[in-house]
């Protein structure tokens, strides 16, 4: 399914957040977002998966949703949002109980989303027990356990220790080669966004404009080999000179949301 | 490193304010306590009418225990919270939830819960009598409106209380709205929820004993009142002593329910 941002504006109150962002997902990518803090990218996120209304513009889909996927536009968050009462596998199987599953199809869709995130030991253990890592592998697995259409990832791994991320970021790339499920990756991550994405999306300071869109160069599957360290360190720079200045400009802002 | 005799030792400076429960020092207090008002009490220190002593009040409270005259204060007294317990907090909680969620509502009953939270139920008794009589209605229904009013407002907080992203979550996982009140908001809201039932479960245990001095035969509000006239201190206190033990069983009870509903905290 291919996901659509169709001259998305937004303000909060008097606060221009958006601006007419035009944008296509293709099916079978996964597109990173970027741009420096509160230039607007959560809510572009919101609105793509219809959990914000814009106030200009409209998201919209293109195609059918894959066999079996039972929430087309599916959210992965920064915060994990899990229920602190359930166990790993009820806070899994929540994203099901909704649906007509039989009892056989529902535990094989948890057992499957656990195995893939690596939870299987971990199906009882409540999230207070479980390290940052962790609970968002569950995220991941409430995520995948619908068989999404479209991955909507609010940075995901921005909660987590650095060496956490990285190992999220290798487990997410092997889950996405499985079905090359169309995501939508936010992060303020540069490096992040180099390594996990197709394509780029770069969005100014507030408010929020789609200032670049840039396919990286290298295949996924080669971005670790030396022969091609030097386009990508050559696009993190250019990147990175044409954020650094926004992004200055953006932390040294005060916000008087309305 | 070897210890350096130039050097000094930097002192520990993060003590105190620590408060730890002990284990055996309540339990000493209270006896000695006690122990105190005895020997005091038998050495005619505190004159016996208008302060027994605690063998005399254990005395009553055998006494009336053997006559039955206990077991029958004391459920009539448990029944009135029992039956206007249930229905405050009923009451309270469908209220709460429905300010907690519906825009109308809020809007309709905020005010109106607020404005008459803080009238001290026993003053509307007279009218509850009028209306229902003076039998066993009017009394329930005031430990019911008592109940109602904290119920319904600590319902509410926690209602507002459950993370907005958890709904977030489960409205973008397409979860109809009513089973995201049963599985996020309930279950979110149940902490305060059962805070707000420890403070109605005093106030209705303070409005029945109120209820029993105004007009009952039966309950330990009655059995307090009735002493105290005939001047029969001992039983006076040992209805006290009654109270006590209910507030603290309702009280224990709560917590046991708070860890059995609450054990994934
Ligand atoms: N619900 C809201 N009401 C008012 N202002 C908001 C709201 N959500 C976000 N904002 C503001 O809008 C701007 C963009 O927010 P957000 O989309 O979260 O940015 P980002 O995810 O890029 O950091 C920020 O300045 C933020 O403070
Ligand atoms: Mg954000």
């Amino acid at each position: 399914m291919e996901l659509r941002a169709e001259g998305i504006g937004h303000r909060y109150g008097a606060l221009d957040v958006l601006d007419g962002i035009d944008l296509s997902v293709r099916e079978g990518e996964i597109l990173a977002v970027i741009g420096p803090s509160g230039c607007g990218k959560s809510t572009l996120l919101g609105i793509l998966g219809g959990l914000i209304r814009p106030t200009a513009g409209r998201a919209a889909i293109v195609g059918d949703a894959p066999q079996g996927c039972l929430n087309a536009l599916t959210y992965v968050f920064q915060d994990f949002a899990l229920l602190p009462w359930r166990s790993v596998a009820g806070n899994v199987g929540l994203a099901l109980e909704h649906h007509p599953l039989s009892r056989g199809e529902r535990h094989r869709r948890i057992a499957d989303a656990l195995a893939l995130t690596g939870l299987a030991d971990f199906a009882d253990a409540y999230p207070k027990q479980l390290s940052g890592g962790m609970r968002q592998r569950v995220g991941i697995a409430r995520a995948i356990v619908v068989r999404p259409a479209v991955l909507l990832m609010d940075e995901p791994l921005s909660a987590l220790d650095a060496q956490t991320r990285e190992l999220l970021q290798e487990e997410l790339l092997a889950i996405w080669a499985r079905e090359r499920t169309t995501t939508v990756y936010v992060t303020h991550n540069l490096m992040e966004a180099l390594r996990l994405a197709d394509r780029i999306a770069v969005l100014s300071r507030r408010p929020g404009r789609l200032k670049d869109l840039i396919e990286v160069p290298v295949p996924r599957e080669m971005r670790g080999e030396p022969g091609h360290a030097a386009a990508l360190t050559a696009l993190h720079d250019r990147l990175w000179q044409s954020i650094r200045p926004e992004a200055a400009a953006a932390d040294r802002e005060i916000v008087d949301a309305a | 490193m070897p210890p350096d005799a130039a050097a000094r030792p930097v002192d520990f400076r993060a003590g105190g304010f620590e408060p730890r429960p002990g284990r055996t020092a309540p339990w000493i207090a209270a006896a000695a306590i006690l122990g105190a008002w005895q020997i005091a009490s038998a050495a005619g220190l505190l004159p016996d009418l208008f302060m027994p002593s605690p063998e005399a009040v254990i005395t009553a409270l055998g006494r009336m225990w053997a006559s039955g005259e206990l077991t029958l204060h004391l459920i009539a007294s448990v029944q009135r919270i029992a039956i206007g317990f249930a229905i405050g907090a009923a009451a309270g909680l469908a209220v709460g939830f429905a300010m907690g969620i519906v825009s109308l509502a809020r809007a309709v009953g905020l005010p109106i819960v607020s404005a008459l939270f803080p009238i001290p139920k026993i003053a509307l008794l007279p009218l509850l009598i009028l209306w229902l009589g003076i039998g066993e209605p009017s009394k329930v229904a005031t430990i019911a409106l008592g109940v109602f009013f904290p119920t319904a407002l600590a319902t509410k907080t926690a209602v507002d209380g459950v993370p907005r992203n958890l709904i977030r979550m489960a409205q973008s996982f397409g979860m109809p709205a009513f089973a995201i009140v049963l599985k996020i908001v309930a279950p979110g809201a149940m902490p305060g929820i059962l805070g707000g039932f420890r403070i109605a479960a005093s106030i209705a245990l303070i409005l029945v004993t109120a209820a029993e001095m105004i007009g009952a035969e039966h309950g330990v509000g009655a059995l307090v009142l009735g002493a105290g006239n005939l001047m029969q201190t001992d039983k006076l206190i040992a209805g006290v002593v009654l109270l006590s033990i209910m507030g603290l069983l309702v009280a224990a009870g709560i917590g046991a329910l708070e860890k059995w509903l609450l054990r994934w905290r």
